[in-house]
């Protein structure tokens, strides 16, 4: 079984969550439980870094749907950066490059926080 | 005539199990030639519908089964997920409204828009007290 972690950082005063390994309905509960605990410390400018991400399911997505809203409602954005093709592919196949901020790289979304921001 | 190939596994209905049925569907699509993105299809579809299962079919009860079957032929794989819990017909499902469903912050419906999206077909019946959910896929 291969392990799902996160690892949290901060980038230029921003949040930054590194999401490694394989996001699935049993591992989901680990990313909600990472973003409930920025959103409750009032940290709404979240980066999430899916650069050592293999493998997305569903239920990985629907964290993302649970609490984007919330983020936003309080001046924030969660924006999604260096996917793979293929965990790429399912945020598409879904819909969500029209609704989330998914960018290139981490750099991209730093800048565009902080112009956001300025 | 080419026998068909059939590879079966039985599983607790709990999540934790969803890296072992993924390394199952990996293992023999790679065996029978399907390339590395039939194969990302065909893990995911399989996730999904397992996903569902376990969530809405037997509502986490590990004392439950989830029986996943393969079965390959020609260029073809079909999988066959079986449970005996709450019957749901994927076919009765509409796109998820993504916009509205954020709104409301609900979730679902999601896995059954991606197993139709990466399966070639995919269709269900119930025979006595059985749900069975067949998936297909050609070899790209």
């Amino acid at each position: 079984m291969k392990n799902f972690k996160i690892d949290h950082r901060t980038n230029n005063g921003l949040e930054v969550l590194d999401l490694h390994g394989e996001l699935d309905a049993h591992t989901a509960s680990q990313l909600e439980d990472a973003l409930k605990q920025l959103i409750s410390h009032k940290k709404s400018y979240i980066i999430v870094n899916f650069h050592q991400l293999e493998y997305i399911a569903s239920a990985g997505l629907g964290v993302f749907m649970a609490y984007i809203e919330d983020v936003r409602s309080i001046g924030g954005d969660i924006k999604l950066t260096n996917m793979n093709d293929k965990v790429f592919n399912v945020f598409d196949l879904l819909g969500f490059p029209t609704l989330y901020d998914i960018l290139e790289d981490e750099e991209s979304a730093v800048n565009k926080f902080l112009k956001e921001l300025s | 005539m080419e026998k068909a190939a059939t590879y079966r596994i039985k599983i607790p209905a709990s999540t934790e199990n969803l890296s072992e049925v993924r390394e199952f569907v990996s293992k023999h699509a790679r065996d029978h030639g399907f390339s590395n993105q039939d194969i990302s299809d065909i893990k995911l579809a399989v996730d999904e519908a397992c996903t569902n299962i376990i969530k809405h079919a037997y509502k986490f009860d590990k004392s439950k089964v989830v029986t996943i079957e393969l079965e390959f032929e020609h260029r073809q794989v079909i999988v066959m997920l079986t449970d005996q819990g709450v019957g749901f017909n994927p076919n009765s499902y509409e796109k998820p409204n993504l916009p509205e469903q954020i709104k409301k912050k609900k979730r679902g419906g999601m896995g059954i828009h991606l197993m139709k999206n990466l399966m070639d077909k995919v269709t269900y019946e119930n025979i006595n007290g059985n749900n069975i959910l067949y998936m297909s896929k050609n070899r790209g």
